[in-house]
């Protein structure tokens, strides 16, 4: 469904250009969930930010069933794939009640029944419809998370991409979250391109990963051999066994890859 | 806040406290309240606020504060001193000056209006833009802006007034272009300080044109610094009037401006010091009411003081 | 333990004053601290961070801080003066916060300021205090600390900016570190190497640590002693390695909700809060 070959991004010219993404390529099936794991700087965020055309600074292909993008973010595209961001006290507007987040894409897209469609939303992703005009300072952490992904499912997309979603939340937050995020994938039969620095939670969300470091990927494996150790890179051997809490030993031998 | 939303009866208070408002309106409402709330705890603010109540109040009720309109020379009562016929006495053409005062809070309010809506518009527009598409478009709109920076503001104004002829519509227009350009650098600084914030990049992603953007997302960010920046303004703003009007350039006779009462009285100030005094106090206050509403206001709206 | 412990605080309550009614943040913390690493962890609002701050009566103006005990090294910090504090602050307990580039001076380079904050509290020649802050340097495991010391914090990258903050609050060798999830901003293999660091500290200079942190499996695995606090209280207090031994229902609630990497489960179970944990 999901196409994307040689992906480079480059972030300013001459002494400070940055390459942030450098040749990166993998597709995604209709209805799969593909991960992105890396530390920061690694460009992980930058791809997806490329796929929503958050930045035009990319050079390569990247087609949607076949079609392939232009650098102007156009409706069509963006009624398909929808995005929910980081940081959910920072995506939604301080100025806008629920309602109104939920309704700007409606308005945009020219779509009618908004009562029904932003009611529909709220059950959608649990949210109680007392919520509906309270302001994102009025709602918890985890509320915010929830009107950011009914914000991006109002549109009916097929496409979520998911920059980190979960991890500005507490780990019972998360786990509520991560459990929409499953329900709704097989409600909507949705597919998933999902950014995060968490192994654990990648895993738990999508059937294939790739592993980027620097701006390339580092290998491409499935989530269950990520589980079982069985990764044949030494960076993302390095990396599993960081994720599995404080080691002395551990700590001595971090190398840096280059 | 429960207990609140819990008390019977109290119908209006109750809609506005509750924890679950049934319409944007509703909610709208409420966040005004709260921040009503705030402003009243804090006196100054309410001053400022009670003064520039005042002279909206003084605006509007005029012909029914006043005796006369202010405008007959009643020659046989000339420079009568302060006296219970005559609160703030009469002046050189025997008009009472309390009468005068009240009219010309009329005056003052159409400057401080015409000035606002010609000057936010322009500097919201001028600076969103500037921000949000930057490059040589920016470049382009933020060296105008210097250029109108760059002339002290009375001086410019004279130089329109001078070009486009004594009247209070001219100086309202010469003051508006003085004064717009420092509303477009803080709605651009307010701007680039948003402007990669993921709020609007969830905004880009839902498709949004940028009209829409800087329509529905960006300029209500800004707002709140520039009414705050305004309502502060507004004493140089009347003291830039009251210049125009004090050297003839603003209002003519025999309109009462106050600025133009001041001109006009001046020679009397040491005999006869009613007369340039009282509309000099009544500038002064409304200049130091619109300062104080302007740091009350800073407090409710400014996102970077009530963000905690 | 057979000495006297470096901490004691009992009965800890932190109280802030809000428009909308006091807010009790910390509600009847205890726990007596030697020369180990003591975490304490919690979720969002736990109260973890406020613990932390009173000790070195940090908190904010509208809050106040009321202990049966609160004795560091023989001296009652509930009683001491503001100008004592200032005097214990930094050069005997520390703190570093999560994110070093709003604790850094912008105009100094990085190695002036770990320099100044050794002149602070010792008596040496500028000279001595750059030798010592090069040397601190080193200790932190930064490979050029001469290049180092003459950049400017926002030339450094976050693990780098870190490293310069802990270096700056050892350098006057406190008897007492509180870190405030000093790693949540970094990447899974510099959080190691912070750790290990802070973890050196601890075993050769006999210095006590308070780490602060969301992260059970990281807490649990670096310290001595965990305390887990929930809604102001401590819920449960773990020895090292006994993490999988908890009793709460708060501890085992949440350790059932992280994901993890070696087993899968299609849902994750959510925490069921009790209103009971915050009285009983």
């Amino acid at each position: 469904m999901i196409h994307v070959e040689d992906l480079f991004v480059t972030f300013g010219h001459g002494p400070t250009e940055v390459r942030a993404v450098r040749g990166v390529s993998f597709s995604v099936a209709h209805g799969e969930a593909f991960g992105l794991v890396g530390e920061s700087g690694s460009g992980k965020s930058t791809v997806l930010r490329a796929i929503a055309r958050l930045t035009n600074a990319w050079t390569g292909t990247i087609r949607i069933d076949g079609t392939a993008l232009s650098h102007r973010r156009d409706r069509a595209t963006a009624r398909r794939m929808q995005m929910v961001f980081q940081d959910p006290y920072g995506s939604l507007h301080p100025r806008h009640t629920v309602n109104d987040i939920l309704q700007e894409p409606l308005q945009i897209h020219g779509i009618d029944r908004h009562d029904e469609r932003i009611l529909g939303a709220l059950d959608d992703v649990g949210l109680g419809r007392e919520l509906r005009f309270r302001y994102p300072h009025q709602i918890s952490g985890g509320q915010r998370q929830r009107v950011a992904i009914a914000r991006a499912l109002i549109l009916e997309p097929e496409i979520l991409l998911l920059d980190e979603p979960t991890s500005a939340l507490d780990v019972s937050v998360q786990a509520e979250i991560l459990n929409l995020l499953v329900r709704l994938r097989q409600a909507h039969g949705l597919t998933y391109i999902m950014v995060s620095h968490n192994l654990a939670v990648v895993a738990h969300i999508c059937e294939r990963v790739a592993v980027m470091n620097r701006g390339r990927f580092v290998e491409e494996l499935t989530a269950d051999s990520l589980r079982s150790a069985t990764p044949t890179d030494a960076y993302t051997r390095q990396l599993i066994a960081a994720s599995g809490g404080y080691d002395r030993e551990l700590a001595r031998g971090i190398v840096t890859y280059e | 806040m429960s207990v609140q939303a819990e008390a019977p009866g109290a119908g209006l208070r109750a809609w506005l406290l509750s924890a679950a408002p049934a319409s944007t309106f509703q909610a709208r409402c409420q966040r005004a309240y709260l921040g009503w709330i705030t402003f009243r705890a804090n006196p100054i603010a309410m001053t400022g606020l009670f003064i520039i109540v005042a002279l909206v109040l003084a605006a509007l009720f005029a012909p029914w504060l006043t005796a006369s309109n202010g405008l007959e020379p009643v020659l046989e009562r000339r420079l009568q001193p302060v006296s219970a016929e005559h609160w703030f006495g009469t002046d050189q053409l025997g008009r009472d000056i309390y009468d005068r005062v009240i009219w010309g809070a009329r005056i003052t309010l159409y400057i401080v209006g015409l000035v606002s809506i010609i000057v936010v518009p322009i500097g919201l527009l001028i600076g969103t833009v500037a921000g949000y598409v930057g490059g040589w478009v920016d470049n382009v709109l933020m060296r105008i802006t210097d250029i109108f920076l760059a002339f002290p503001r009375l001086i410019l104004a004279l130089a329109f007034v001078a070009a486009l002829g004594p009247g209070v519509e001219n100086a309202v227009l010469a003051i508006a272009l003085t004064t717009w350009s420092p509303y477009a650098r803080i709605a651009r600084a307010e701007v680039l300080t948003i402007r990669n914030s993921e709020f609007i990049m969830a905004a880009q992603a839902q498709g949004a044109s940028t009209l829409r953007i800087l329509r529905r997302h960006i300029v209500p960010m800004c707002l709140a610094s520039v009414i705050v920046r305004l309502t502060l303004d507004m004493a140089g703003i009347i003291l830039t009037a009251a210049g125009l009007g004090f050297l003839g350039l603003g209002a003519q006779p025999p309109t009462p401006e106050w600025g133009a009462m001041i001109s006009t009285g001046f020679d009397y100030l040491l005999d006869q010091w009613w007369v340039p005094t009282v509309p000099g106090i009544a500038i002064f206050v409304v200049s130091l009411g619109f300062c104080l509403l302007g740091d009350g206001l800073r407090d409710v709206l400014d996102p970077k003081s009530s963000a905690s | 333990m057979t000495e006297a412990p470096l901490l004691t605080v009992e009965d800890l309550n932190v109280v802030f004053q809000t428009a909308r009614g006091p807010v009790h943040a910390v509600r009847g913390v205890s726990f007596e601290l030697g020369r180990e690493r003591l975490g304490i962890v919690g979720e969002s609002g736990s109260g973890k961070s406020q613990t932390g701050r009173a000790i070195l009566r940090l908190s904010a103006a509208n809050g106040r801080v009321s202990a049966k005990r609160m004795e560091f090294d023989g001296i009652d910090l509930m009683t001491t003066s503001e100008k004592q504090m200032r005097d214990i602050r930094g050069a005997r307990i520390s703190m570093i916060m999560q994110d070093p580039r709003y604790s850094l001076n912008p105009v100094m380079t990085v190695g002036e300021q770990i320099a100044e904050a050794y002149l602070i509290h010792a008596d040496a020649t500028r000279a001595e205090a750059r030798e010592r802050a090069l040397e601190m340097l080193a200790t932190v495991q930064i490979r050029d600390p001469e290049t180092v010391y003459n950049l400017y914090p926002h030339q450094v990258s976050g693990g780098m900016g870190q490293r310069v903050m802990i270096a700056m609050m050892l350098i006057p060798e406190p008897d007492l570190m509180i870190a405030d999830e000093p790693t949540s901003a970094l990447d899974v293999t510099v959080q190691m190497q912070v750790l290990a660091l802070l973890d050196d500290m601890v075993r050769e200079r006999g210095m006590g640590l308070i780490l602060i942190s969301h992260d059970l499996n990281l807490v649990a695995s670096f310290c001595d002693r965990v305390l887990v606090m929930y809604g102001g209280r401590v819920m449960e207090v773990l020895e090292a390695g006994q993490l999988q031994k908890a009793q709460h229902a708060y501890t085992r609630g949440l350790l059932n909700c992280i994901p993890e990497l070696d087993h899968h489960q299609d849902v994750l179970p959510v925490l069921e809060r009790d209103p009971a944990w915050l009285t009983e």
